[in-house]
C-alpha cells in the first residue's frame, strides 16, 4: 500500500460562449456530451446516451453515520436521481437554446471507463478508478483531450456557438465549480481519525498543488494574487454540503463499492490542475496521508481555525505567515507540510514502500518529488515555476507586470488567470508554457493520447470500458458498480455489479472480452464462470 | 474549537524546533535560471498573440452558473 489505492479524479470544466452570455449554460453543457458522442460514434449504435444507473447513488448519506432528510437537503443534492431536462426546464431556468426540441444529451459512459455528463450548469468529465497517482495525472489529463475533442467538433458545425472550456474553479464573481478527488478506504477508519490527520494537511497543501488565482474573496473584488482557486469558498470544517457552505473534509458516503468494507473519501477542497507535478503531488501526498491515518502514524497537530488558516494560506503567497495552532503555538504552512512528510518518510521506511529495490516504486517517487518541493518552497519558490501550477502562473503575471506596469488589478492579469487554462493548446497559457518546454512533464502526451481510449487495466474501470467499447450498442446503462446490458430478444436487462474496484481487471477479464465476439457470448460465459 | 490549549506555550516542543526550516537540499536545476534573462520578452510576446483582445470584456463576460 501507501502511495497505492483505488482513486480518481472529478472535473467540472467553466463553459463560455465568448461575446454572449444568452445561452443557457446547462443546455451548452449538453451540448458538449452531445458533441463528444458524435466524435466517438459510441452510442450512436445504441440511438441514444448511456444512462446512468442510480441504483447505488446515495448523496445525502453522511459518513459521520446519519442521513440527510431528503426534505432538508439543498435541492443541489439530490444527484442520485435521473436529471430529466426538458425545453420548459430550461425555459425556467433562463437562457437561449437552439433545437429546444431536440434530444438533449446529460450523459455518456467512455470507452476508457470515464463518466462524461452535465452536473448541474457545467460538463464534467469523471475520470476511471485507477491505482497510483501517476495513473491518476494521466487519466485526468486525458479528460481534458476528451473536452478538447468535443470542442473541436463544436467548433466544426455549422449553427452551434463556439464554445470554451476552462479547467479552472472559479468565475471570480461569487461562484466556483468542483474539481473533486475520491480515494477509497477501508470503512473500519473511524472517521474522526480522517478529520483530525487531514485537517492541517488540506489547509496547507495549497503550496503544492494550488493552481493560482488572482482576486480574493469568493468575488475576486480584493486585490492580489493568492495560490488557490477554492480556498475562499469554503466555510466550514466538515460537512455533507458540496454546493453551499462548502467544508474542508466533505462527509458524503457513497462508496460506489461494497459499502460494509469500503468508504469512498469525497475531497473537494482541491484546485483543478493542469501542472502534471502540481497534479501528481496532490494525489500522491493525499494518499500517502491516508495510509498513515489507517495505520496511526499522521502528526498529531491541531489548527485552531482550519478554514481561516486555509484562506490566510492561500493569501499568503510570499510564505512570510505563521498560523494558530490549537495549543497556542504557530506554525508556518511549510512547516506543517514537512511534519507530513517527514512522518510520512517513516512511515515509508517502516512499511518498506518506499524502500528502492523491493518497494511499489510510486511511493519512494512522490516522496521524493515531496521533498523536492518543500526545498524550493524554502528557498527559492520561483524556481519551482516549471513544476508548481501557482508558481507558474504567478511567474508568469509577475513577468507582465514587470514589463507593462500593471497594477494586481489590470484586467489582463485576470485574463491571464482566465485564459491559463482554456483546454485548447492554442489558446491556453498553460500550454503555451508546456510547449515551449517551460513545464515539466510526468507522462507523455502519447500516452495521455492512449488513456483518453483506453481504461487503466488493473481496476474495474477496464471492464467498464472493454463492455462500452465491444459491446456498446447493447449496453443501455452503467455506473461506478454495474453495467446494464439489454440482449435482441430478451424481455429482461441483464444487470453486472462490479461492486469491488480491484476485480473486472484485464488480468482477470482480459481473456474473456478478447474471445467473445458478441455481447450475448460475453455474457453467457461471464454468468457461467467460465472465463 | 479547542482554545482550552492557547495558554499552554510553556514547554518548547516539537512545533518550535521545527519552526527552523529543515535544512535544505538543493533542488534540481529546472533550467529556469538561463531563460530568465533571454527569454522572457520572446515568450510575452509569444503570449500577447494569442491572448484574446479587449482583457476588460472578455473577463467581465465570463459568468458561471454555479457548480459543486
Amino acid at each position: 500500500m501507501s502511495v497505492c489505492r483505488v482513486m480518481g479524479a472529478e472535473t467540472e470544466y467553466g463553459i463560455h460562449t465568448p461575446g454572449t452570455n444568452t445561452f443557457n449554460a446547462t443546455w451548452l453543457s449538453t451540448q458538449v456530451v452531445h458533441a463528444y458522442s458524435r466524435e466517438t460514434g459510441h452510442r450512436a449504435a445504441a440511438g441514444g446516451e448511456t444512462r446512468w444507473d442510480y441504483t447505488d447513488e446515495d448523496p445525502l448519506a453522511d459518513a459521520r453515520g446519519w442521513a440527510v432528510p431528503r426534505s432538508q437537503a439543498d435541492p443541489s443534492q439530490l444527484t442520485d436521481v435521473e436529471p430529466e431536462l426538458t425545453a420548459a426546464q430550461i425555459a425556467l431556468e433562463g437562457g437561449e437554446t437552439l433545437e429546444p426540441s431536440g434530444p438533449l444529451m446529460m450523459n455518456m459512459v467512455l470507452g476508457n471507463g470515464a463518466r462524461l455528463y452535465v452536473d448541474h450548469a457545467h460538463p464534467e468529465y469523471s475520470s476511471p478508478e485507477v491505482t497510483n497517482p501517476l495513473d491518476a495525472v494521466r487519466w485526468d489529463a486525458a479528460g481534458d483531450l476528451v473536452a478538447l475533442a468535443a470542442v473541436r467538433r463544436i467548433a466544426a458545425t455549422p449553427g452551434l456557438p463556439a464554445i470554451n472550456l476552462y479547467k479552472n474553479n472559479t468565475d471570480n464573481k461569487s461562484v466556483s465549480y468542483g474539481s473533486h478527488e475520491n480515494y477509497l478506504m477501508p470503512r473500519a477508519v473511524p472517521f474522526n481519525a480522517i478529520v483530525a490527520g487531514l485537517t492541517p494537511f488540506f489547509a496547507t497543501r495549497a503550496l503544492i498543488c494550488g493552481a493560482g488565482r488572482v482576486g480574493r474573496g469568493q468575488d475576486g473584488a480584493g486585490t492580489g494574487f493568492q495560490i488557490s482557486q477554492r480556498a475562499d469558498f469554503f466555510e466550514a470544517e466538515v460537512g455533507l454540503e458540496t454546493t453551499i457552505r462548502r467544508p474542508i473534509i466533505n462527509t458524503r458516503d457513497e462508496p460506489h463499492a461494497t459499502s460494509e468494507k469500503y468508504r469512498r473519501l469525497h475531497v473537494i477542497i482541491g484546485d483543478a490542475n493542469l501542472s502534471q507535478v502540481s497534479n501528481y503531488l496532490k494525489f500522491g501526498t493525499t494518499a500517502l496521508v491516508l495510509d498513515m491515518i489507517e495505520h496511526g502514524t499522521c502528526p498529531e497537530l491541531q489548527l485552531a481555525d482550519p478554514v481561516a488558516t486555509l484562506q490566510d494560506v492561500s493569501h499568503d503567497w510570499e510564505l512570510a505567515r505563521t498560523h494558530l495552532l490549537s495549543n497556542g503555538r504557530r506554525i508556518r504552512a511549510l512547516d506543517i507540510q514537512w511534519r507530513y512528510f517527514k512522518a510520512a518518510t517513516a512511515h515509508a521506511a517502516a512499511n518498506g514502500s518506499s524502500d528502492p529495490d523491493t518497494g511499489d516504486g510510486h511511493t519512494a517517487a512522490v516522496l521524493q518529488r515531496w521533498e523536492q518541493v518543500l526545498n524550493g518552497l524554502g528557498t527559492d519558490p520561483m524556481a519551482l515555476a516549471p513544476q508548481l501550477e501557482w508558481v507558474a502562473k504567478l511567474n508568469l503575471l509577475q513577468q507582465y507586470r514587470a514589463r507593462d506596469a500593471l497594477a494586481w488589478n489590470d484586467p489582463r492579469l485576470g485574463l491571464i488567470d482566465l485564459q491559463w487554462s482554456d483546454i485548447r493548446p492554442e489558446k491556453g497559457l498553460y500550454y503555451k508554457l508546456l510547449q515551449l518546454g517551460k513545464m515539466e512533464r510526468l507522462v507523455s502526451d502519447e500516452s495521455i493520447a492512449r488513456a483518453a481510449q483506453q481504461p487503466p487495466e488493473d481496476t474495474r474501470a477496464y471492464f467498464r470500458g472493454q463492455c462500452i467499447q465491444r459491446y456498446g450498442a447493447n449496453v443501455v446503462g452503467a455506473s461506478w458498480d454495474s453495467v446494464i446490458f439489454e440482449l435482441p430478444n430478451q424481455r429482461r436487462l441483464q444487470r453486472i455489479p462490479t461492486k469491488e474496484p480491484l476485480r473486472g481487471t484485464k488480468e482477470l477479464t482480459g481473456a474473456l472480452f478478447e474471445t467473445s465476439p458478441d455481447a450475448a457470448t460475453f455474457l453467457g460465459r461471464l454468468l457461467a464462470g467460465t472465463h | 474549537m479547542a482554545s482550552q490549549e492557547q495558554k499552554n506555550v510553556s514547554s518548547r516542543t516539537e512545533e518550535e524546533q521545527l519552526d527552523e526550516a529543515p535544512l535544505p537540499t538543493p533542488a534540481p536545476d529546472s533550467g529556469a535560471g538561463q531563460a530568465a534573462t533571454t527569454g522572457v520578452d520572446d515568450l510575452l510576446d509569444e503570449i500577447d498573440g494569442v491572448l484574446e483582445s479587449n482583457a476588460e470584456e472578455f473577463v467581465r463576460g465570463f459568468v458561471q452558473k454555479g457548480g459543486q
